[in-house]
């Protein structure tokens, strides 16, 4: 069994202008020790999935079920909720400096979560605790800088002490959403490898939430593609690299400057991600599509298998068949996309 | 397509090519400290010692870290902050000492494009005003005419000239950066600094933006500085590439060179840590992880300023800070300022002061 098995997740939210249909039927599993990766870009629900999941969406209307170990965290009262949060799940955000406490020691504020869950504990044995902490997470002189304030850390370090902290409790698994987009690539490789190197250690399942493919390529066992709040493709990272079928995942792969390839030009997915409250009938991507058929129009595809490996799921209506779609894909790609078409 | 019309600039040029030249561009900024005796000799040195030329319709891109001085260096080109020592030739007129009235007429021909297409346009004003203030600034279109330039810059960058009366809340990320675009464009400018002009945009997004500026420069025959931190974004643009790194230009290259062959150990580290959205390579090949964080720029290395995260650093590099030259017999356009520039194919992933070690053992 998984650890944690999302089926059919729906997320919404009213406001005055409308329902906000932000998460449309997700389902995903993460396998204690795997990292999944879930990409998508601003506002394709991929954030807001996981915070549900962890009850930290106020005012959505929910429906679907996460069952982590088996207990479904949507049917959670919020004070076993709490339990669960920090204990079990850790949760790191993108911006390290709004996440920890500026009025507070670094030192203190892991403390206080070790604390806070067992009070058993006595202070000098969690800050010996933290200390080890910074220790594995590669901030230097970690006994000296326990008593830090979050402003005498640089960006990198702020993150490993969010890493330290949700680490603190020794979760079976850890949210890292969009945790080194405000971080330069030197310092990204740094935290993406504190990250690996704690999961080699302590088998930590990990959901890491970017929208950036080149980490998910580095880091992640599977990927969840998300567009307008649906699963448009899911793969282990060879296929979606390698053999993506959804034609959103091969448009996002193609609007990539290719590293190490000729200085063409970039091919662009013509148009703009749809609005949440009026979402385009049948498949959400069909406006930006260039295979795009009247039955996409209509309908709403499920995910079917595609490839050989049963893993490997699409939310597409395209022929499944890999050598119809590659004669598809020239006919259609073939040919020079059209310059950015603007509304 | 896969020539550009930037890249017939690639030729060493003469002094008629060079559009900005740069000598030994100082920017320093006081450090305000509050003690009894107002102490303030403490100086953040973000620009130190800078000399580079751009070249008429090339894009030269400007990479580092964050706090590497790539964007102060931008400013100072633009004067939009005094340069503490050094010069500023543009189009062949010193700018050095210009007093802002001095300055004006010539920001017709130099303009900037933001990152932030939320923060960069005043939420309270029309689009069409917001494009036609070049034109207002510089008094040189009125009423109709104006509108219609107006209307023609914005069909250029691709909005729709009817949106001419809607505000900035109604555009999209990316159409906003185009009206960015747009605003900088209006005066027809020979210069164009692109300060991160796709950071904040998604990656489908960010390719049209791209296409955009590429199709803008063919057109126009323009110049950009071209800043961002995404390494295979400024490779996609530039003609050239400099890495800066703690206030100096580290590296300046042609861009295949120097993604080919980065000769500085802080260029190399630098791509190497861009992942790589493709997982057959990226599991083979060899990272190079730099431990610890940037220094302080107030107080920097003395030699070469990377020599305390260089995995090749020796004794001299402490003492002596090497100059800007062609190393290893690379061409007079591909400049490097290290005492052991890398050689092609010399892995630098297995020295021991470059990956973060295992718990308990770092002591820096």
């Amino acid at each position: 069994m998984a650890l944690l098995e999302v089926s059919d997740l729906h997320v919404s939210f009213p406001t005055p202008d409308g329902v906000v249909r932000a998460v449309r039927g997700l389902s995903f599993a993460v396998e204690t020790g795997k990292t999944l990766g879930i990409v998508g870009e601003s506002g394709s629900g991929k954030s807001v999935s996981t915070q549900t999941i962890m009850g930290l969406t106020r005012g959505a209307r929910v429906s679907g079920q996460a069952l982590f170990e088996g207990i479904d965290l949507l049917a959670m009262s919020p004070k076993e909720l709490r339990s669960v949060r920090g204990a079990k799940v850790g949760m790191i955000f993108q911006d390290p400096l709004s996440s920890l406490h500026p009025y507070y020691r670094v030192g203190w504020q892991i403390i206080e979560m070790i604390r806070n869950n067992h009070h058993e504990i006595s202070k000098a044995k969690a800050r010996e605790r933290a200390v080890e902490l910074l220790r594995l997470v590669g901030i230097p002189q970690p006994d000296r800088r326990v008593d830090d304030f979050p402003h005498q850390f640089s960006g990198g370090m702020r993150q490993r002490a969010m890493i330290a902290m949700a680490m603190s409790l020794n979760p079976k698994l850890l949210i890292a959403d969009e945790p080194t987009t405000a971080l330069d690539v030197t310092v990204q490789a740094q935290v993406l490898q504190v990250m690996r190197r704690l999961q080699e250690e302590f088998g930590t399942a990990i959901i890491l939430i970017t929208h950036d493919l080149g980490v998910v390529a580095e880091v992640a066992d599977d990927v969840v593609v998300m567009y307008a709040g649906s699963t448009m493709e899911k793969a282990d990272r060879y296929e979606t690299f390698g053999a993506p079928h959804h034609p959103y995942t091969e448009g996002l792969l193609q609007s990539l400057p290719a590293y190490g390839g000729e200085r063409e030009r970039l091919r662009p997915i013509p148009g703009q991600p749809p609005s949440l409250i009026n979402l385009p009938g049948g498949c959400p991507f069909h406006p930006r599509c260039p295979y795009v058929m009247d039955r996409c129009r209509a309908e709403m595809p499920p995910l079917f298998e595609v490839g050989g490996n049963p893993a490997h799921t699409s939310a597409c209506w395209l022929s499944r068949d890999q050598v119809e779609r590659a004669a598809l894909r020239t006919k259609v790609v073939g040919q020079p996309l059209a310059a950015p078409a603007v509304p | 397509m896969t020539e550009t019309g930037a890249s017939s600039h690639r030729v060493a040029g003469t002094d008629k090519d060079v559009l900005v030249k740069v000598e030994n561009l100082q920017k320093y900024f006081p450090v305000q400290t509050t003690s009894l005796f107002r102490r303030n000799h403490d100086q953040v040195h973000a620009v130190d010692g800078v000399t580079l030329e751009v070249r008429r319709g090339e894009t030269l891109g400007l990479v580092g870290e964050t706090g590497c001085g790539k964007s102060t260096l931008a400013r100072c080109i633009a004067r939009l902050c005094d340069v503490s020592a050094g010069r500023v030739i543009f189009d062949g007129r010193d700018i050095t000492s210009l007093t802002p009235r001095q300055m004006r007429p010539l920001r017709r021909e130099m303009q900037i494009i933001f990152q932030d297409p939320y923060g960069s346009l005043n939420p309270r004003r029309r689009v069409g005003s917001i494009i036609g203030d070049p034109f207002a600034l510089h008094g040189i279109a009125d009423g109709a005419e104006r509108k219609r330039k107006v209307q023609e810059v914005m069909e250029l960058v691709g909005l729709k000239p009817e949106h001419f009366n809607r505000f900035p809340a109604e555009f999209s990320g990316g159409q906003r950066q185009r009206i960015g675009v747009a605003r900088a464009l209006a005066l027809r400018p020979k210069l164009i600094i692109c300060d991160e002009p796709v950071s904040a945009l998604d990656v489908s997004i960010q390719a049209q933006i791209i296409n955009l500026l590429v199709d803008l420069q063919r057109e126009f025959n323009l110049t950009y500085i071209f800043i961002a931190h995404d390494l295979s974004v400024v490779r996609h643009v530039s003609d050239r590439v400099a890495v800066m790194y703690l206030g100096k230009v580290a590296e300046l290259a042609p861009a295949e060179d120097l993604y080919q062959v980065p000769r500085h150990p802080y260029s190399n580290a630098l791509l190497s840590a861009v992942p790589v959205p493709d997982p057959k390579k990226s599991s083979d090949r060899h990272q190079i992880i730099l431990i610890g964080d940037v220094p302080s720029p107030i107080d920097p290395p003395a030699g070469c300023r990377f020599h305390p995260r260089c995995p090749k650093a020796q004794e001299r590099c402490a003492t002596e800070e090497p100059a800007l030259a062609s190393v290893l017999g690379d061409s007079a356009e591909h400049v490097t300022a290290c005492h052991f520039p890398v050689e092609k194919g010399e892995d630098l992933s297995n020295t021991s002061r470059v990956s973060v070690p295992p718990s308990g053992s770092q002591t820096t």
